[in-house]
């Protein structure tokens, strides 16, 4: 370390008077360092990889259309007469949260955009975090080190839902006064503590006068706070586990193969959220979302006919519209000890989703005890090379969207002209045999991919041309893959089944049994990747046959 | 008096006091509850008109409503269901029904106003029902705000609060009400076609009725005021529009982003 006071030439001073200032504040908040870490980060190209990129940037865009929108709405349950400007709702009785949120829409210079912005912009976020997570799921992203990143992730798809119902519920309208109506009924079924619960979050009976205040403090406060907290740890951890990629030539666990944060990515990405901000403008501009001065006030008496949560709760409302009253003779709801248990309600709003969600956060860890694989994978698997997982992610996919399709099942009715009685029978059957079916399907379709793929790599594409050889035999000349793509082909891992191993005392116990078990229904008819002595066998092959095909033409020549 | 008083234990006396009554209460409720009968036609109808309708109800309708519209397993008798019931069945197309179903299908009328008018008639005479709305109540300048209050509560369980229309059970429908006229939409709340109920002058007056149709006009001339209305079927085909449409969009811009110039 040098004292001296005097400046010396390797003391570097910046030319220009921004280079200088840029130097002052680097050289107290060493941003530089930081810039240079960050912009050397390699992110690896695929359109896969960019719907979480889509959440953010849609989250973002809900804050700030979000705070225009706070500016200018009341959330109070106070009785007024609205004096707007929309004359079919001229003087009637409404809340003053119903009543703000007419004039957002009427009155104020831009709020009707704010409020289709915001809208359309929550439906697109819960979307897009919903589709990032399938990626996720399908790719195996979520094996180590990325296990806690998927919960922090499942958390936040479940944030997303609570700031969405949370949002839905706040202009008083009748289609978000039935929703809450819903979500009171689905509270009071709980036993014992439900109805203890629902006087306490309405303040008394149900509307009360405090609910839309409540949940206006827990949308724009602490909803929002924990999802940008999620957002920090989510994206702090893609930083420090580094991106997976999908498999190819020269990508191996130890490496990251794209283009650099700087200046690729950062252009890229920084384009990006202006093409979604776009695309949610011309979806704010064009198209309707939400228009409460169709729906009126709420009041408790009126239900309308298509009423409806946002997507994302469809499928509890689906669950809910599927369970029968009875089942054969026996009542659902039931009075046991004086108590009415009103399982009818209870059961369809409650289970699926709660096994959805177990499942969805436990995947991880059954997957890594059934293999026992403490290995660290930042290359992805192609989702037919994981057959089984595959296959229970489109079962739970189907599941979902049978009770995502029986929240519209009125629709479907009025639309495809069929009954809606027939409609409700039949997504009540592949409510429980939609997920079986989709779970054989899909096995079998990655399977048969499989081979496919392992068939190509051993004996190349078919081109179409059909060759008679002098002796009469036909065949189908293949040409040979180049490497590139070969690799993609071959280069996957395919683990076999784990037979049960003695734990320290040498005892094979029950659970290790069941685990044996479990990893045999998973991997007992892979189809292996095509081994080098395979690759080099076929090619042999190819090779007697290219060479019988040059001797005949040599015979030909001799002629 | 006397006479009276000794009689009073007569056997027949308890029988003779049920029946004064019975006919008492019977009697007071018939007037009191007068509001609740359809009003007599008003409407004069020609005896040719009468007469060139049975001519046509006989051709065209017999077949179910039987001779003399007196009703058949087919069909049901249309003695007492008054000219709005025609003018709306015939007029809008349902009636004659193209096919049998859980319910008629609106279609191309295929009878002309003339005819229309004769078999209204014909039906009109057959015995006293609800006559076709006077131009009064079918202005469309009541009071929309309270027609906007009556039409949820008493009509946008089935018909949906934007009055697009929604599903009933096995197959029936509520349709919706857009491009339906004034005319249409007041003897659909007299009559009660199809499956809907009949909304009586002591349900909703005819006033509201008209508060109704002002504000089902209103709504209707308004459009969406908020861009394409997607159909008015609430989140059901916002959640579609924004999965298909958006991340379509967005999905078709990722790959462009991602994908190599070379």
């Amino acid at each position: 370390m040098s004292s001296n006071a005097t400046p010396d030439a390797s003391v570097f001073v910046a030319k220009t008077s921004g280079g200088r200032i840029t130097d002052f504040v680097d050289q107290r908040v060493g941003g530089s360092g930081i810039l240079r870490e960050f912009g050397r980060k390699v992110f690896p190209d695929h359109w896969s990889f960019m719907f979480g990129e889509v959440a953010l940037y849609s989250f973002v865009i809900l804050l700030l259309s979000g705070t225009f929108l706070t500016f200018f709405f009341d959330p109070s349950m106070a009785e007024t007469h609205y004096a707007g400007s929309y004359t079919p709702l001229k003087n009637v009785e409404m809340s003053v949260a119903y009543s703000s949120s007419l004039n957002i829409s009427f009155d104020v210079r831009g709020g009707m955009f704010m409020r289709q912005v915001h809208h359309w912009a929550a439906l697109l976020f819960v979307a897009s975090v919903s589709v990032h997570m399938l990626r996720v799921f399908f790719t195996g992203a979520f094996r180590k080190p990325r296990e806690l990143n998927w919960v922090v992730g499942s958390v936040l798809l479940i944030l997303s839902m609570a700031a969405g119902f949370t949002g839905y519920s706040l202009p008083d309208d009748l289609l978000s006064g039935n929703g809450l109506r819903i979500i009171d009924g689905v509270i009071k079924s709980i036993p014992v503590i439900g109805t203890y619960t629902s006087f306490f979050l309405f303040g008394g009976e149900f509307p009360g006068t405090m609910i839309i205040s409540r949940l206006y403090m827990l949308h724009i406060l602490l909803v929002p706070a924990l999802i940008l907290l999620m957002i920090v740890m989510h994206l702090f951890m893609v930083v420090v586990h580094k991106h997976t990629q999908y498999p190819g030539p020269g990508r191996n666990d130890g490496n990251v193969v794209g283009y650099p944060l700087g200046p690729v990515y950062a252009a890229k990405a920084g384009g990006f959220f202006f093409i979604v901000f776009g695309v949610v403008a011309i979806m704010a501009a064009f198209f309707t979302i939400n228009p409460i001065w169709n729906y009126g006030p709420y009041d408790p008496s009126p239900v309308s006919a298509g009423t409806q949560p946002d997507w994302y709760i469809g499928f509890v409302d689906g669950a809910l519209r599927l369970m029968p009253g009875t089942i054969g003779d026996w009542k659902v709801e039931q009075v046991w000890f004086g108590y009415m248990f009103t399982f009818n309600v209870l059961l369809p709003a409650l289970v699926p989703a709660g096994i959805l969600f177990t499942v969805m956060f436990a995947y991880p860890w059954i997957e890594r005890w059934i293999t026992k694989d403490n290995r660290e994978h930042h290359v992805l698997d192609r989702p037919r090379n994981a057959p089984t997982r595959t296959a229970i992610g489109m079962a739970g996919f189907v599941w979902y969207c049978v009770m995502w399709a029986a929240a519209g099942s009125d629709l479907i009715a009025t639309h495809f002209h069929v009954a809606l009685n027939d409609v409700t029978y039949w997504l009540r059957a592949l409510f429980f045999i939609g997920p079986v079916i989709a779970f054989i399907v899909t096995k079998r379709v990655a399977l048969a991919l499989q081979r496919k793929d392992r068939e190509i790599a051993l004996h190349g594409r078919e081109t179409g041309r059909i060759v008679r050889l002098p002796h009469g035999e036909f065949i189908e000349v293949h040409a040979p893959l180049d490497e590139y793509k070969r690799y993609k082909l071959v280069g996957f891992e395919s683990p076999a089944p784990l037979p049960a191993v003695p734990n320290e005392h040498g005892v094979v116990d029950r659970k290790e049994k069941r685990r044996a078990k479990l990893s045999r229904w998973f991997f007992e008819d892979r189809v292996a990747p095509a081994t080098p002595a395979e690759l080099e066998a076929a090619h042999g092959h190819h090779g007697a046959h290219e060479a019988v095909e040059a001797a005949e033409s040599q015979k030909t020549l001799s002629h | 008096m006397k006479a009276l008083s000794q009689k009073r234990r007569h056997p027949l006396a308890a029988i003779a006091l049920l029946l004064m009554g019975l006919l008492v209460t019977g009697g007071l409720y018939a007037v009191a509850t007068t509001v609740n009968q359809a009003k007599a036609d008003t409407t004069t109808y020609s005896a040719s008109d009468v007469e060139e309708g049975g001519k046509l109800f006989a051709a065209n309708c017999a077949t179910c409503h039987g001779m003399g519209a007196s009703g058949s397993q087919a069909g049901p008798s249309l003695v007492g269901v008054g000219a709005a019931a025609v003018d709306f069945q015939v007029g809008s197309g349902r009636m004659p029904m193209q096919m049998n179903g859980p319910q008629a299908y609106k279609k191309p009328a295929q009878f002309n106003e003339e005819q229309t008018k004769q078999l209204a008639a014909y039906v009109a005479s057959l015995g006293p029902g609800p006559a076709i709305p006077e131009a009064g109540v079918l202005d469309e300048k009541g009071d929309a705000a309270n027609g906007g209050e009556l039409f949820r509560t008493n009509c946008a369980m089935c018909h949906n609060a934007a009055a697009a229309g929604g599903a009933l059970t096995r197959g029936k429908f509520a349709p919706a009400l857009a491009g339906v006229s004034g005319q249409h939409i007041y003897e659909a709340m007299v009559t009660g076609p199809q499956n809907m109920p009949v909304f009586s002058d002591a349900n909703i007056s005819p006033e509201g009725k008209r508060d109704i149709i002002t504000y089902l006009k209103q709504i209707e001339a308004n459009g969406s005021p908020g861009g394409a209305d997607l159909g008015a079927l609430g989140p059901v085909s916002e959640g579609l529009f924004v999965w298909i449409a958006g991340l379509g969009v967005i999905i078709a811009f990722t790959i462009w982003l991602t994908s190599r110039t070379s």
